[in-house]
Parts: C-alpha cells; sequence; structure tokens
C-alpha cells in the first residue's frame, strides 16, 4: 500500500540529540561520512560502528529501526560487495575457479567496503530518525545562505522543498483514490504485460497531474494572499540557537572523529 | 422481490495489528433488496465510505462475507472484477478521474474495460449520456471544457454505462449549487425509476435522503445505528441528533412545536406533508 | 475611523479580453466596517471573480475598488490592501504552506517580517479564536475538514485583518465542519472583523446582516435575508433555493394559513406557527 511509505522517517523524542541544533546534526553527519572514508581501516571502522551505537542509545531508537533503514539497500550492498570480492587482485589466490579468482585482500577490502556501506546509511538515517523535515529544510537554508549572495536561490530552494513534503501525503491519499476509481470502472493495474501495465497507468495519471497543476495554482493564489513575495525581507517563528549544549556536542563529536581520524595513521 | 447486496458480520480494521488499529465497521448484517432506492447517512468516520467501498471489492473485508446477487465475493474462484460491473461506484468528486480526450471517450472507458464491442459501447454511451442530460455536441468536447456540474454529470454517465445491478453514489451532489444538485439527484432518481436499478446514496443532506430514498441505514461508529423505511427514521429524529446527525429544517421546526408544548406529530420530513400536518391540527383546534 | 471598509464602484472584468461577455458585469457594492455580507449566486455567477477583487488578486478593467481609501491598481498599497482583507478558499487543502500547523498559521507574519517573539503572541491568539490551538503541533493532512479550514482562518487573521473574505469557504466541508467554521465566523464578527461569506448555502446566507444577490455578474437582489429570502420565485428564477423554513412559510400561506412575513429561520418559524396553533 502507498500509506505504507513515510517520508523523512521522523522518529519523535526528547534526547539530547533531538534537542541539538539541526545545523549540527547536518554538518556532523556529513563528517562523519568523509571520515568512515579517511578512515578506511579495521580498527577505525570499528570505532565508527562503536560511535554509531552510543549514538543510537543516546537518542533511544530501537536498534531494529537501523535494521529497518538498511533494508532497501541490501542489494546494493550485496552488489558492491560482489564487485570488490572478484575484482581486486592480491598475491596468492584464496579459491580459483573457471574465470573466477578471489583473494585475500578482496575478501577484506568487500567485508571493508559492506560494513562502510551499512555504517553510512545508518548514520544518515539518524539524522532523519532525530530531526523532523522541515527543521532539517531550515537547517539546510540557513548552512547554504552564504551561497544566497552568489545569487543562488536559497529560499526558493528550501520553499520548494517544505511544500514538497507539505503535499506529498496529500498526493498519495489523491493517488490511492483515482486508483480505486478506475479500479472500479474495471481498469486492470496489476495484470496483463508490460505495455498492457504502462497504459493502464494513463488514466490514472492525467488525472493526477491535473490536479497537482490545479492544487499549485490555488496555493500560489492563497500564497499571495498571505503577502508572499519570496525571501527578502522574511522573519522565522522558530529561530535557530546554537546553544550551550550544542557548543559542548560539537566538542565532543570533534574530539570523538578525530581519534577515529587518527587510526589512519596508526594502524594503515 | 430479492436481495441484491447482503452483508453478513462484515467487519473491517484499519492497519491491523498496530497500535493505531482502528475498527472502521464493526460487525455489520443487512441486506439490501433489489429495486431499493436506500440513502446512506453518518457523520464523517461513522464507516459510510469504507462500507461502499466493500461493495464493488475495493476494501477485502477484515472478517465476515458480502453476497452480490446470491454470490460470495471473496469466495475461491471468484473473479473480483465481475463484482466491480455488477456493484458501479460513483466516488466522491468523481469528475477528478476524468482523463479522456472526449466525453464520449470517457465514458466509454468503463464499457470497453468489460470487453463489449465497439457498436454496443457506442449505444451505452449514448444512452447513459441522455440519463444524465449531456447533449451529442458535449459529448465530442474535451471534459475539461465543460463547467464543474457537467463534468460531474460526465463521470456519473461513465458507471451507468456499465449497466450496473447496484449503482452506488458517494455524494453525488457535494460542493455544487443549489441547481446542479437537484438537476443530478433528479437524474439519478429518473434512471432508477426508468431501470428499475437498486441505487445507494450517500449523502450529508437529510433534506436530499428524505426527497429520494426509501430506505435509511444509519451508521454510527462503525455500526448500524437504524435501518429502515424514511419515515420510521425520521420519526426518531431525536436520536439521530443525538448521534450528531442534522434532521430537515422542517423536521426542526415540528420538534421545536413539539418542545414548546404543542401535541403534535415530529416525523414530517417533507414540505407537502408539512402543510398537510399543520392543516389537520388546525381544523382539530376548530372543531373543539 | 471611516465606515466603508470596502467600496466597489462600477466594475467591470473579463477573463479575456477578446470575448465580449463580462465575469463581472457592473458591480457596485460597500462593506461597511462590522458587517456581515453573505453573497449569493449560481455557479458562474461571478460572485468568485468578484470576490477575488477585494484585495487585488484581480483588478477591475473598468471601475475603481477602495480598500479603507487605497485603489487597489497602486501597487505601493498591495501588501496593506492584503493585509486589511484577509481571504480564504473553497479547498483547505491547497491554502496550507507548512507541515505544521502552527508554522503555516505564522506563514503571513515570516512574510511580513513580523519579529519571532511578536509572531508568537499573534499566532497564540488567531489559533484560540479559530479553534484549533490545541491542534497546532499537528501536521495539517491528520486533520478533519473543518479543522482544516480553520487553520486556514488563523493562518488569514494572524495578519489582524478587518474584513475576512470566504469565498464558499464550506462547501467541500460535511456538516460537522460547516457548523465549527460558522460558528468561528460568528466569533470573529464579535471580535470586530467584517465577513463576506461567498456560498450557496441559504442556511449560512440567513445569518448574514446583508444578503446579496449575484446573477450575470450583476448584482440583482440586495437586503436582510428576512427580504430576499421572502422572494422565493424571484430567488427560483436565478436558480437559487430558499431555507426550509421560508419555503414551508409559503407553502403553508398558499394553501391558505395565515403566516407572518419574514420568516426564514427555524426558529421563527415554529414560533409562527406556535402563536397559529396554541391560541
Amino acid at each position: 500500500m502507498l500509506r505504507d511509505i513515510t517520508i523523512g522517517q521522523h522518529f519523535p523524542g526528547n534526547s539530547i540529540l533531538h534537542r541539538c541544533d539541526p545545523r549540527l546534526k547536518l554538518v556532523g553527519t556529513i563528517a562523519y561520512i568523509v571520515v568512515l572514508f579517511v578512515a578506511a581501516n579495521p580498527v577505525g571502522i570499528a570505532l565508527s560502528i562503536a560511535l554509531l551505537a552510543l549514538l543510537y542509545s543516546v537518542a533511544k531508537i530501537p536498534f531494529k529501526m537501523i535494521l529497518k533503514s538498511l533494508k532497501p539497500i541490501v542489494p546494493v550492498i550485496i552488489f558492491t560487495a560482489v564487485l570488490n570480492l572478484f575484482f581486486l587482485t592480491g598475491e596468492t589466490p584464496l579459491f580459483q575457479w573457471w574465470i573466477f579468482t578471489i583473494y585475500p585482500e578482496g575478501v577484506r577490502y568487500a567485508i571493508l567496503m559492506a560494513v562502510r556501506v551499512m555504517a553510512l546509511i545508518a548514520g544518515t538515517s539518524l539524522l532523519t530518525y532525530t530531526t523532523s523535515p522541515i527543521v532539517l529544510t531550515d537547517a539546510i537554508e540557513n548552512l547554504l545562505r552564504p551561497l544566497g549572495k552568489l545569487h543562488f536561490p536559497v529560499h526558493e530552494l528550501a520553499m520548494m522543498m517544505t511544500i514538497a513534503l507539505r503535499f506529498i501525503p496529500t498526493l498519495i491519499d489523491e493517488t490511492e483514490k483515482i486508483m480505486n476509481a478506475q479500479k472500479a470502472r474495471g481498469a486492470m493495474l496489476d495484470t496483463g504485460s508490460f505495455v498492457q501495465r504502462v497504459k493502464a497507468l494513463v488514466p490514472i495519471l492525467i488525472p493526477l497531474f491535473l490536479s497537482a497543476f490545479r492544487r499549485a495554482d490555488e496555493l500560489a493564489m492563497a500564497m499571495e494572499c498571505r503577502c508572499y513575495h519570496g525571501g527578502e525581507g522574511r522573519t522565522r517563528l522558530k529561530v535557530l540557537k546554537f546553544g550551550r549544549e550544542d557548543v559542548l556536542c560539537a566538542a565532543a563529536l570533534t574530539v570523538l572523529l578525530g581519534i577515529i581520524v587518527c587510526t589512519r595513521f596508526l594502524f594503515a | 422481490m430479492s436481495e441484491i447486496i447482503k452483508v453478513e458480520h462484515l467487519s473491517y480494521v484499519y492497519n491491523p495489528g498496530m497500535p493505531d488499529a482502528t475498527a472502521a465497521l464493526d460487525d455489520v448484517s443487512f441486506s439490501i433488496e433489489e429495486g431499493d432506492f436506500v440513502g446512506v447517512m453518518g457523520s464523517t468516520g461513522s464507516g459510510k465510505s469504507t462500507l461502499i467501498s466493500h461493495f464493488n471489492g475495493l476494501n477485502k473485508p477484515t472478517s465476515g462475507a458480502i453476497y452480490v446477487d446470491g454470490r460470495n465475493m471473496w469466495a475461491q474462484g471468484e473473479n473480483l472484477r465481475d463484482f466491480r460491473f455488477l456493484v458501479g461506484l460513483v466516488m466522491q468528486y468523481p469528475e477528478y478521474q476524468l482523463f479522456e480526450e472526449t466525453c464520449a471517450r470517457d465514458i466509454a472507458y468503463g464499457p470497453k474495460n468489460m470487453g463489449l464491442d465497439d457498436a454496443e459501447v457506442a449505444r451505452r454511451v449514448r444512452e447513459a449520456a441522455q440519463f444524465v442530460g449531456l447533449s451529442d455536441e458535449l459529448l465530442e468536447k474535451s471534459p475539461f471544457e465543460l463547467s464543474g456540474g457537467q463534468k460531474r454529470r460526465v463521470a456519473i454517465a461513465g458507471v451507468m454505462a456499465m449497466h450496473p445491478r447496484v449503482l452506488v453514489l458517494d455524494e453525488p451532489a457535494a460542493g455544487l449549487d443549489p441547481e446542479g444538485r437537484d438537476t443530478i439527484l433528479s437524474q439519478i432518481q429518473e434512471y432508477h425509476r426508468v431501470t428499475g436499478i437498486t441505487v445507494v446514496l450517500v449523502s450529508h443532506s437529510m433534506e436530499d435522503i428524505a426527497r429520494y430514498a426509501n430506505r435509511v441505514l444509519v451508521l454510527s461508529k462503525a455500526k448500524i445505528a437504524m435501518y429502515d423505511t424514511v419515515e420510521q427514521v425520521f420519526a426518531r429524529a431525536p436520536e439521530l441528533l443525538e448521534l450528531g446527525l442534522s434532521v430537515p429544517q422542517v423536521t426542526q421546526i415540528f420538534l421545536r412545536l413539539k418542545e414548546m408544548g404543542l401535541d403534535i406529530a415530529t416525523d414530517v420530513y417533507t414540505i407537502p406533508y408539512a402543510v398537510k400536518t399543520i392543516r389537520k391540527a388546525l381544523q382539530g383546534k376548530g372543531a373543539v | 475611523m471611516k465606515d466603508t471598509m470596502i467600496d466597489v464602484q462600477d466594475v467591470k472584468f473579463r477573463y479575456d479580453p477578446e470575448q465580449p461577455g463580462y465575469a463581472v458585469d457592473g458591480v457596485s457594492m460597500q462593506v461597511r466596517r462590522g458587517e456581515f455580507v453573505a453573497v449569493l449566486g449560481a455557479n458562474g455567477c461571478g460572485k468568485s471573480t468578484l470576490a477575488k477583487h477585494f484585495n487585488a488578486i484581480l483588478l477591475p478593467e473598468k471601475g475603481t475598488v477602495l480598500v479603507e481609501d487605497m485603489d487597489t491598481r497602486t501597487e505601493d498599497h498591495l501588501y496593506d490592501i492584503r493585509q486589511k482583507v484577509g481571504m480564504v478558499f473553497q479547498n483547505p487543502d491547497n491554502q496550507i504552506v507548512a507541515t505544521i500547523v502552527e508554522e503555516d498559521v505564522a506563514f503571513a507574519l515570516e512574510n511580513l517580517g513580523v519579529p519571532a517573539p511578536e509572531i508568537r503572541e499573534r499566532i497564540d491568539e488567531s489559533m484560540k479564536l479559530a479553534g484549533i490551538y490545541e491542534q497546532k503541533d499537528k501536521a495539517p493532512h491528520k486533520l478533519s475538514g473543518g479543522q482544516k479550514q480553520r487553520v486556514a482562518i488563523a493562518g488569514v487573521i494572524a495578519m489582524r485583518p478587518d474584513c475576512l473574505v470566504l469565498d464558499e469557504a464550506t462547501a467541500m466541508l460535511d456538516p460537522r465542519g460547516r457548523r465549527q467554521v460558522m460558528k468561528t465566523i460568528r466569533q470573529l464578527r464579535e471580535a470586530g472583523i467584517s465577513i463576506v461569506a461567498i456560498t450557496h448555502y441559504m442556511e449560512e446566507a440567513a445569518q448574514a446582516d446583508r444578503v446579496l444577490v449575484m446573477s450575470r455578474g450583476r448584482i440583482v437582489m440586495e437586503g436582510t435575508p428576512e427580504q430576499v429570502f421572502s422572494q422565493t420565485e424571484r430567488l427560483h428564477s436565478y436558480h437559487l433555493d430558499v431555507p426550509q423554513a421560508a419555503e414551508l412559510r409559503d407553502e403553508l400561506v398558499k394553501a391558505g394559513i395565515p403566516m407572518p412575513q419574514n420568516v426564514i429561520t427555524p426558529e421563527a418559524c415554529a414560533e409562527a406557527l406556535y402563536a397559529l396553533l396554541a391560541q
């Protein structure tokens, strides 16, 4: 069912990670990803995972949520692992059959790569679990603000993201309604050949697009009525504040990530 | 007469097994006689829409069974699509489901899906268009050039053209002006009179149900609160008000008179009957 | 303060200047401070087009629209006018911008550059007035139609307008949602805000101070609800109904039963019948 798709996957709570300034969380997540690639040694990766586990338990997010976020990318992980397994060459083969040769380096790298991708996904999921999409949008707008001086449409981009987030549930509902209406007229959406199925989508997509355009039109008028005129001179109800707690978090994160980076030079 | 739809111990739960599981229908049993005009009412969230989407298999019962024309819809070996053609469903704001280049082609979409030949499809399109008062000229226009009320009529014709045994309409007059409302509802009434097809009309407007239906099904909190003739249901007006439903203004007037201490009937739901009742009351007074 | 809020003088407007027909064809009318005006008319009579002139969404082709003496064609006053005259539309889903109720209510004030502490104060006030304060942290798509429409109203009255225009704002709501919105409107009136309600629900129009009836781009009837709704035949000729109470009064008179004039609400009708039957 379409209804099952959740956007942003926010997991509300009141831990220090939830309360943290979203800008810090966003920058922290990017730093974490960089560290995962810089500290590409077993000890570094192990420490990275330990840090992630710590953060998940601080945020009181059940570990099964990690599995949930990893599920959709299992094929990607397997694909990269297999690729690394067969294409990395070393000195003494571990296993040989027909044209396939596996070296111990390949096995090591495949495992490392798979674990790294999993840590990356789990790390970014932690960001969306602890931060509501709207707050995240605010953070992105705020961090990109300097680009506005270069005439990059920062406000417009953020506004578009907000409106998209607002209308996704509405349009999902609408899609379901239109599908039901056409099914009631005998449409066959899930049987037949590929061409037939694509053809069966026309009676759903046309009404959906028309409705989206009509909604956009009406929304634009309603926004005009409420004096919308772009980002210039706009204030915000919720102003992002970088508080004491955020400073402490930033310091702690810097130190921990720094230690992980150091493993690169100690164990490589 | 025979039962065209029979619902037995029907329950439907949204999000079963989840913490937010809610029963939209709870052990509902009733049947609809062939040829009836049934009005369905109930406040939003009472289960009305869930119930009617069970009639043609858009929802699968959590438990219980539905029979259409004696056939068990969810039995082994039954094809759901047969039921979609037996029970025609017009959803709320059906004009938003139009997609074809011309009205005629949009009306033909359902009959074509039934696998009918071109001549039969063309015949049915003309016939359905006549029921909803669409001229040949309008049939060749794009549905998107029409007014809101006309579009709605094209959508209804699209379901009528499938020749269902039961026509189910969810708020067919919502959002229309008084004239558009009267036009659509009297066309449905005429269709019912001419074809003898069973009609199920979901409406928030008590005035409309009082005017067109002969039986009324009242849903409240996922259960059937009343299912009886229109007269019997409106005679229980105070209960309807308690269920959070409104009653026609004429009924309100008579309830008010009763409250003020007059000894007067309160099962009044149409204007002619109201005039008759008042006349009788006046004559009764004259005799004393 | 001036008594006239909105002054419409001989306004003509057409969507397509190539076409001869006008959507609004020579309308003059006023909205006075604190007044509740209902504009009735069949679909396509030009009532929504007229309403969009009240806050400069549309500009007249001929004639003028003055909002507190500001001409809607003067661009300098655009945001003043939109702040004075708020507008709520038919589909509640298509006028909510943000993903959280209170953020949406704050939208207009953010646009106007109001400082954050004042935004907080004003949105709390308007959410309480519209009766949706308890829902302030919810996502709009989790609300009922009546609640969503009150979120839209709160977002407009946060601008502290002098006039609120409702363009068929109850057309898509169920009876309960309609009652909630009408209750909110009564509260806004008590707070001194003028209301212009474009509608085709006669029961709603019966609550107004003044009713205007439009047909083919012109105003064809005007008066108190009692005056307008006692002319059943004439309203039918404009494809409109009267409230059932007024219809019953008419039918009783036709049947030779004496009934007073100006009966348009169930309460008044019951009073009149009681007087008749309990003598």
